[in-house]
């Protein structure tokens, strides 16, 4: 598969991700770029729909969008007065950080076309992905993966009370 | 797939910018935010066209939001604490604690 014949949808959702990131990272009010991180979280649940990974599009968007933007959106009403933020929000970073990223940008897409045309177009596979995704996942998740699973359970119940005893006040 | 990969890597430096060059410290966290979904869409892509066994990039992608969501509680956290003791949460007034 070329780049040319991917279809207009892909076309769209990558517009809208590369719009809205580029948002999130430049615009002054800090609220503002939490709105257009949910835009990009968004169109990056449609991309997982595109590849065929419904299961993880929906857990994109109840989790990042349902979950971390709130919580982010909280964290930025808690934090700052909203009216006031005309200051600039970027450091003095920002020509040199620039240059760094179109460098990283430019060398890694040179590689990644070299790659792909000497190795990954020939292990290109045309099958299609089995249709019963959620179920595979499911088996898994109980079997081959419980392992994971339950360290991330308690990774997921470390990071709630590290985050209650962080966020308490001293003297209550 | 190629453009699959290059959409990722685009969304990666935009990301790599975010992290370097934002003074306020909920913005870093936004921007990496946007560099693990660009490590996701590469694991799904993966998963898609050269997968070796069916469905393990899939699995990875989910394990990486679940330590994602983790990052971002901690990291919140921090940050409302940070505000507490300075008022602020520009990473000027964090490079405080260095020493």
């Amino acid at each position: 598969m070329a780049v040319g014949d991917v279809g207009i949808v892909f076309w769209i959702l990558s517009v809208a991700i590369i719009v809205s990131a580029c948002m999130v990272v430049s615009l002054r009010n800090i609220f503002h770029c939490a709105l257009a991180l949910i835009l990009c979280l968004f169109a990056v649940a449609g991309i997982f729909i595109l590849l065929g990974a419904e299961f993880l599009a929906a857990a994109q968007v109840l989790i990042y969008v349902g979950a971390v933007a709130i919580l982010m959106i909280f964290a930025i009403m808690l934090t700052s007065n909203l009216a006031a933020k005309k200051i600039t929000q970027t450091n003095e970073n920002a020509l040199v950080g620039l240059l760094v990223c179109v460098f990283f940008t430019l060398v890694g897409w040179v590689l990644l076309k070299k790659t792909y045309e000497g190795i990954w177009s020939h292990l290109e596979l045309a099958r299609p992905l089995p249709s019963d995704n959620i179920l595979t996942l499911g088996k898994y998740l109980m079997t081959q993966y419980a392992l994971p699973f339950e360290v991330v359970s308690i990774l997921l119940l470390a990071a709630m009370i590290g985050a209650i005893v962080l966020a308490r006040k001293e003297n209550a | 797939m190629l453009a699959y990969l290059v959409l990722a890597l685009v969304l990666f430096s935009i990301g790599l910018f975010g992290v370097l060059t934002r003074r306020n410290t909920i913005g870093i966290l936004m921007s990496l935010e946007l560099m693990f979904n660009a490590v996701n869409i590469n694991f799904v892509v993966f998963n898609k066209f050269v997968a070796t066994s069916a469905l393990v990039g899939q699995m990875f992608a989910i394990f990486i939001v679940v330590v994602a969501a983790a990052e971002a509680v901690a990291g919140l956290a921090i940050v409302l604490l940070l505000y507490r003791n300075w008022q602020g949460i520009d990473t000027d007034n964090d490079s405080v604690m260095k020493w």
